[in-house]
């Protein structure tokens, strides 16, 4: 930090500006708000306003033929069409389902990785790995759907593999596909932090454990898997959270339909009330996890 | 050490598996720019630099890279105005609510991404805002705040308030302080708080879907239309093979700022 002593020893004439300072610098609470007015605007008015909004949608009408929406014109015909199909709740479940399965496949997929450059790799490896790992995060998200979709394609890369075998590629309309491309997308965001977790794991307590008799195995249940818990689910966020709203990977690498792909059709297709009614199913849900989160003490690993 | 040999062994090999999948579909993208075949059939047909000669004379994707400059830039001013403002509000003074301002800057991250733009999309319809570069940048800057604060506020934090005590022991004011003292102490937890901004926001698509309106188009935007035209895909590639150039500069900047956290604090 440099500092320009000249300045600060002779201090310009009180000018207009100077004599602000003066004036607020006796009013600790007027600097406060000052501070913080446009960033509770922004965040109390617009974001959370917008969600009040969508809130009064799923309450609203639409018209059929033009697909805009009445506002003011209550009715509860948006919830009584999510009641009163069966896919809803098909969908619903299919996508926490998909969102609990992928947060388990990249937990256990991301230990090992994690736990090696933790506590197994030397030092230069290990800078290597952890940019090895946050390359693929920064890489673009769409880049790496289009990826796996030519990695599926009938003529791509998996049929060119299972070709001497005498099978058939996947295409692009397996619901596993889905599964595949989530995992692969969210681990970075899985490794990172357990890897975090697992470097403030001290290796006296490791050695200690040791010398009191207790196996590998006990020691990692019984002292690394506590000590890194929290950072485990503070990963889980993301790789559930991500999961449960994401409309682009099911379209584009399976035919399968989840609960975004609900939100997208329906507001793209005019029915606006029956889409924000069945955003609150993802809200509500990630509400109740990150309360879950919460209570495991994954905030402090964030 | 603890770890027996054969699991040392064993999770260097996992490492490198799971390395290899995370690589595989970007290695395949870079092979497949220059595969010559027109219907990105695998093993590549044939090397040919036809299809970046394409992308470059498309004034579609030009224009969509512009779009995109301009929407990051502008998700990012405001991004660092409302993240360092609240930075220096929680940090600096004690006041009710403090602990809610956190929550209320993580949701929009925390939140899926089609809530948030479903929810400014229905915003932008029931007031009557027309959809455009507007729109987008107001949904980008939304969740971006969040970046700004966290990376302003942990260097706040690590910031002595001594130099500014000093500054005003000396004669100078609000203004001159926070310019010549508090100013240069956040400069690098300003950039890559933009970095990271700039970087989500020239990514996103999720959001920018409900909020972009029929006669915007981002790059996301355009690589998102393109994937489902099979006579698109070799061009599609192209842009995806610099896209992944591009991705390397803010992991290298960021390295050179101030270690791997600054880039893994990506959310």
């Amino acid at each position: 930090m440099t500092i320009d002593a000249s300045a600060l020893v002779a201090p310009p004439p009180a000018g207009r500006a100077r004599r602000l300072a003066a004036w607020l610098h006796a009013r600790p609470r007027l600097q406060l708000w000052l501070l913080l007015a446009l960033p509770l605007f922004w965040l109390v008015v617009v974001y959370l306003g917008s969600l009040l909004i969508l809130l009064l949608n799923a309450f609203w009408t639409s018209d059929s033929f033009t697909g805009k929406v009445n506002p003011f014109d209550w009715s509860l015909a948006a919830f009584e069409q999510i009641l009163g199909n069966e896919v809803y709740r098909t969908i619903a479940l299919r996508t926490v389902g998909m969102a609990l399965l992928v947060t388990v496949t990249d937990a256990l997929l991301a230990f090992p990785i994690a736990y090696y450059m933790a506590r197994i790799a030397s030092p230069r490896t290990r800078a290597i790995l952890v940019v090895a790992v946050l390359l693929p995060l920064w890489a673009s998200y769409l880049v790496k759907i289009f990826a796996w979709r030519t990695v599926f394609l009938g003529n791509g890369f998996i049929a060119w593999l299972l070709a001497p075998f005498g099978v058939q590629g996947p295409g692009t309309d397996e619901i596993a596909n889905s599964w595949i491309v989530f995992s692969y997308l969210w681990l970075p965001y899985m490794i990172l932090p357990i890897f975090a977790g697992l470097e403030r794991v001290p290796g006296s307590l490791l050695e200690a454990s040791a010398d009191l008799g207790a196996k590998a195995g006990t020691t990692f249940r019984r002292v690394v898997l506590p000590i890194v818990f929290p950072a485990l689910v503070a990963g889980s966020i993301f790789t559930f959270s991500l999961t449960l709203g994401d409309y682009i990977v099911p379209s584009l690498v399976s035919d399968a339909k989840f609960i975004g792909n609900v939100i997208y059709d329906n507001s793209a297709l005019g029915n606006f009330p029956v889409a924000a009614a069945y955003s609150l199913v993802p809200i509500a849900i990630m509400l109740v996890y990150l309360l879950i989160a919460r209570r495991l003490g994954a905030f402090d690993s964030l | 050490m603890t770890e027996a040999g054969w699991v040392r062994i064993g999770l260097r090999a996992i490492t490198w598996v799971i390395l290899g999948f995370l690589y595989l579909p970007l290695v395949i993208i870079v092979i497949n720019a220059f595969n010559e075949s027109a219907f990105m059939e695998w093993p590549p047909t044939g090397f040919s630099l036809r299809w970046f000669e394409q992308a470059i004379t498309n004034s579609t994707i030009v224009q969509a890279f512009v779009t995109s400059i301009v929407v990051a830039l502008g998700a990012v001013a405001i991004a660092l105005v409302l993240g360092t403002l609240a930075a220096m509000a929680v940090q600096r003074y004690a006041f009710f609510g403090r602990t809610s301002i956190s929550f209320l800057l993580v949701l929009p991250i925390a939140l899926p991404g089609v809530i948030t733009g479903i929810a400014l999309s229905s915003t932008f319809q029931t007031i009557g805002i027309e959809f455009g570069i507007l729109t987008i940048i107001t949904g980008h800057a939304t969740f971006c705040i969040v970046l700004a604060y966290n990376n302003v506020i942990a260097r706040l934090r690590r910031l002595p308030r001594t130099p500014e005590e000093a500054s005003a022991d000396l004669g100078a004011d609000t203004w001159i302080t926070f310019r010549r003292i508090t100013m240069p102490g956040m400069r690098t937890a300003l950039l890559s708080g933009a970095l990271l901004a700039f970087a989500l926001s020239f990514d996103e698509v999720i959001v920018t879907v409900f909020v972009a309106g029929a006669g915007t188009e981002t790059i996301p935007l355009f690589v998102l239309a393109s994937m489902q035209r099979p006579t698109a895909l070799p061009v599609v590639n192209v842009v995806a093979f610099v896209l992944i150039l591009i991705s390397v500069i803010p992991v290298y900047i960021a390295q050179r700022i101030s270690g791997a956290e600054a880039a893994g604090a990506r959310i």
